[in-house]
């Protein structure tokens, strides 16, 4: 093991490493340089729990009802050897699958460790991929891998699709509904991402076996139900520009020495509970762990990272809780009274500050003599 | 966001509550106004799940669905909502009055009053959306027939978004968005989107500061959100067995009616709180002063509710799924018409909102602090009465000589000139302006057309003048480019092909 595998391990502690999943990866592009993200997810810490353990649990959850309607769709695109995504794929999309054949990677006996699964995957994409000539194939959840920030992560797409002109398919199965040719667009970027996220797995997958990694098209294939309906479509999604921002970023995180290197030694953030059950260590200590590694709250965490209301609460007082567009009117200035009392000619404001504290005090000007004609 | 706007929420977490952001109210408030809120199925394209209706505070109706994957089960939802909402339209035919126009020469008829739609956020108005667009084209014959009052629930619900989508239109309003525009928190706008953390730090319980309430807001437990999206932890928890037993109940046909008062106790319970919230946010925006403007726009929202409901009384189709590109085209201009005349008429209306345009330079305030207003122009054919006046500000001046500025205090907005900009070793800035209309037709001004000596007065380069309406070409000479005319309208109608639409 390396030292910085020694030291991400320490930071740790007992807890089994969380896994990464397309999602997390996907997750890891929005807040770039938030240092504590970098670090907890690097070393692999369970931020849900540790969220949960010193009292700003995350709020997100999944509906039940979500999952159900989710698998029903896949299910029902997946029946019959994948029937209906054929015509599909042939009809909507061109792609000229003349005859397939289906192979499903699930583990077949059920305890396949991932490794074998992986190696099976392994073997049967790259087999497909040196017979250029062969038929099509549709490769039912077959098993990836990527390297993050030093841990091997795996990953399940949903399907990959290969075309007997040598092109392989990520196709991404989503439930949410494509109404009148619109779906939302939050759904549909964050789709889009985790495609990204396996075409990248892909690639490598290839790259390493010794084939041109672009055979694996950066134009993936989204299906969603259309309009109000069960009925299936699809739509070919490009993930260049995703491509980009993920391989950005995991090789940012793969730089994460650097940010060790600035960290006190003992830092860890293990809580793993004793012999008796109890974690070993108190929820006051594993805040002062958080606090010895910088974070960059932004409101827009609230929605991806289980820490964020521990940041949120951290980050009260700042002008980024604001927003990133009120900090930025703010000049930049960190704190809220700092800002308050440079626009109220309460405190000079720094050289880099000037052009900000001219704007804020005019507008406080304004706001005084206004709000003199208004009652709260 | 504006600078002053975020100064403001800068004031809110200091002082700990909300922070007013307008003299006035720039949204209006019907008397009686439908509050509308929705609840859909996680994991649905839409599925209403429930809505409390009503136009009461103390007389809320609740309707649920218990399966909403059963398809009748909707459709019975849509009419009973359906039942509501034009039941409550048409309480506002019988009121008509007479509107001069063309000078006075012609006469047309509106309504006296519109109705009004009240939803908690824009998800509301997405809700709205997309149940108008799965309503609309539903047949009342053939294979799959509904009641008539879907389609025309589907219509309605269309005209209500669209209006939603027309700026300074007050027909459809989504509450979030109603008081963060009168309102600053001491939160991000992402955070102002929830309505409970809202009005937490507008009205905190007392002995908290907002940001506390705002934080025991967020609870789901005590204040469920508020929709259309439930909450995943009471879906699992809560919803899902009861719906389970609903199911059993009704599989076995035993406690049916026992299963579904349970599941509306549940829902009721989600959508309480923010039925009150809605009620208590319409008594903070009432209290608030309505701006010049509103009741202007209001009479816009009942035009188009005056018209919207001959083109239903004539059989009008229903809206097409698409607009074509003439269509299209118009709409958006018209749009950006309205958006532009919606800004200018909040400054005008709203010191507030002024001075947003003060601090950018496009407008001042100031002293006159001197005045000829009995000034003749002579160098032309035809002598002209120009009065001039010299007023000092200490806001910043952009405008250059020769610019022509408007007065939101002066009679129809007075026109003046800029004939020079002069700024002063104190850091004010002289500004001489020339009047050039607005003072009658004799050549000493009407009374009080001048402003005088010692009179704050604001001039801005904003104008809501009468802007010309754009040239498009009629639907039959849509160009080629625009992909040529398109389909006659009767082929946008609904089909049997509509009505077999699945609504899984």
């Amino acid at each position: 093991m390396t030292n910085v595998g020694q030291r991400l391990a320490a930071i740790r502690g007992g807890g089994a490493a969380s896994r990464h999943n397309a999602r997390t990866i996907a997750a890891l592009t929005t807040n770039p340089g938030c240092a504590r993200r970098a670090v907890l997810d690097c070393a692999g810490v369970d931020k849900q729990r540790l969220a949960a353990y010193v009292d700003y649990p995350a709020r997100f959850g999944q509906s039940r009802f979500a999952i159900t309607r989710g698998n029903a769709f896949e299910a029902q695109v997946k029946a019959n050897g994948c029937a209906e995504l054929l015509r599909l794929l042939r009809e909507r999309l061109d792609l000229e699958i003349p005859e397939v054949s289906y192979d499903d990677l699930e583990s077949v006996a059920g305890r396949e460790s991932q490794d074998l699964r992986y190696a099976r995957s392994r073997a049967l994409l790259t087999r497909a991929a040196a017979q250029a000539e062969g038929a099509g194939t549709l490769f039912d959840h077959p098993l990836l891998r990527l390297e993050v920030a030093g841990q091997q992560a795996y990953l399940e797409p949903d399907l990959i699709a290969f075309q007997h002109d040598g092109q392989f398919h990520v196709v991404e199965i989503k439930s949410f509904a494509v109404i009148d040719g619109q779906a939302d667009s939050g759904k549909v970027a964050s789709a889009a991402i985790q495609a990204a996220v396996y075409v990248l797995a892909m690639r490598e997958l290839l790259g390493e076996a010794g084939f041109d990694p672009e055979i694996v098209s950066h134009d993936v294939v989204l299906v969603c139900p259309r309009d109000f309906s069960n009925q299936p479509m699809a739509v070919r999604i490009d993930v260049r520009k995703q491509l980009a921002v993920l391989r950005r970023q995991l090789s940012r995180m793969t730089r994460i020495d650097a940010l060790l290197a600035d960290l006190p030694a003992t830092l860890s953030f293990d809580f793993a509970p004793d012999d008796n059950g109890v974690p070993t260590r108190s929820p006051a200590a594993l805040v002062a762990a958080l606090e010895a590694v910088e974070a960059r709250y932004s409101p827009e965490c609230l929605a991806s990272c289980e820490l964020a209301y521990f940041c949120r609460h951290e980050a009260r007082g700042c002008t980024a809780a604001l927003g990133k567009s009120a900090r930025d009117e703010m000049g930049g200035i960190e704190r809220v009274e700092t800002a308050l009392a440079i626009a109220r000619n309460q405190l000079a404001p720094a050289d880099d500050q000037q052009e900000a504290a001219e704007l804020l005090r005019a507008a406080a000007r304004l706001r005084a003599e206004l709000m003199s004609g208004v009652a709260g | 966001m504006s600078t002053l706007t975020t100064l403001a929420r800068a004031e809110a977490v200091v002082e700990g509550v909300a922070q007013r952001i307008t003299t006035v109210r720039h949204v209006h408030l019907a008397e009686r106004p439908l509050v509308f809120i929705p609840l859909t199925m996680a994991g649905e394209a839409n599925a209403p799940l429930a809505a409390m209706v009503g136009d009461d505070p103390d007389d809320a109706t609740l309707l649920i669905v218990p399966q909403p994957r059963n398809r009748d089960q909707r459709f019975a939802f849509a009419a009973e909502l359906a039942n509501i909402l034009v039941c409550y339209i048409d309480s506002f035919r019988s009121d008509i009055e007479e509107v001069r126009t063309n000078k006075g020469k012609d006469v047309r008829h509106r309504y006296a009053d519109a109705p009004q739609l009240l939803v908690p956020n824009p998800g509301g108005v997405g809700f709205t959306r997309l149940f108008g667009r799965s309503t609309r084209f539903r047949r009342t014959d053939g294979d799959y027939p509904v009641d008539p009052s879907v389609p025309l629930l589907g219509r309605w619900l269309t005209y209500f978004f669209e209006r939603a989508e027309h700026p300074g239109s007050s027909a459809l309003v989504a509450m979030t968005q109603a008081l963060s525009m009168h309102w600053a928190t001491g939160q991000s706008p992402l955070e102002d989107a929830q309505l409970a953390a809202f009005l937490a730090w507008i009205a905190p319980p007392p002995g908290m500061t907002g940001a506390e309430a705002a934080a025991a807001a967020e609870d789901p437990v005590t204040w469920p959100p508020a929709g259309p999206a439930t909450d995943p932890t009471f879906d699992n928890e809560v919803l899902a067995p009861a719906m389970a037993a609903y199911d059993r109940a009704v599989a076995t046909d035993s406690q049916v009616a026992r299963r579904r008062d349970e599941l509306e106790d549940i829902l009721r319970s989600q959508l309480e709180p923010t039925w009150r919230q809605m009620w208590q946010a319409i008594s903070l925006l009432q209290d608030l002063p309505a701006g010049a403007h509103v009741p202007k726009r209001w009479a816009e929202d009942r035009d188009a509710f005056t018209n919207f409901t001959a083109y239903l009384d004539e059989g009008g189709f229903p809206q097409p799924r698409r607009d074509g590109a003439v269509v299209a085209a118009r709409k958006l201009h018209r749009m950006e018409r309205a958006l532009t005349s919606y800004d200018v008429q909040r400054a005008y209306d709203d010191p507030m909102v002024m001075a947003d345009y003060r601090l950018t330079g496009e407008a001042f305030v100031g002293e006159v602090t001197a005045a000829h207003p009995t000034r003749i122009d002579d160098s032309g054919k035809r002598r002209a009465l120009r009065p001039w006046i010299a007023v000092t500000t200490g806001d910043p001046v952009l405008v250059t000589p020769g610019t022509t500025l408007f007065s939101p205090e002066q009679p129809n907005g007075q026109k003046a000139r800029v004939m020079s900009v002069a700024q002063r070793d104190d850091g004010t800035t002289g500004v001489v302006l020339e009047l050039t209309g607005g003072m009658g037709r004799s050549l000493t001004p009407a009374p009080g057309t001048v402003p005088e000596v010692g009179k704050r007065i604001c001039y801005t380069t904003l104008s809501d003048s009468f802007m010309p309406p754009g040239a498009f070409p009629s639907r039959e000479e849509t160009p080629w480019t625009h992909g040529g005319p398109p389909a006659p309208y009767e082929d946008s109608a609904p089909t049997a092909e509509d009505a077999r639409e699945e609504w899984s």
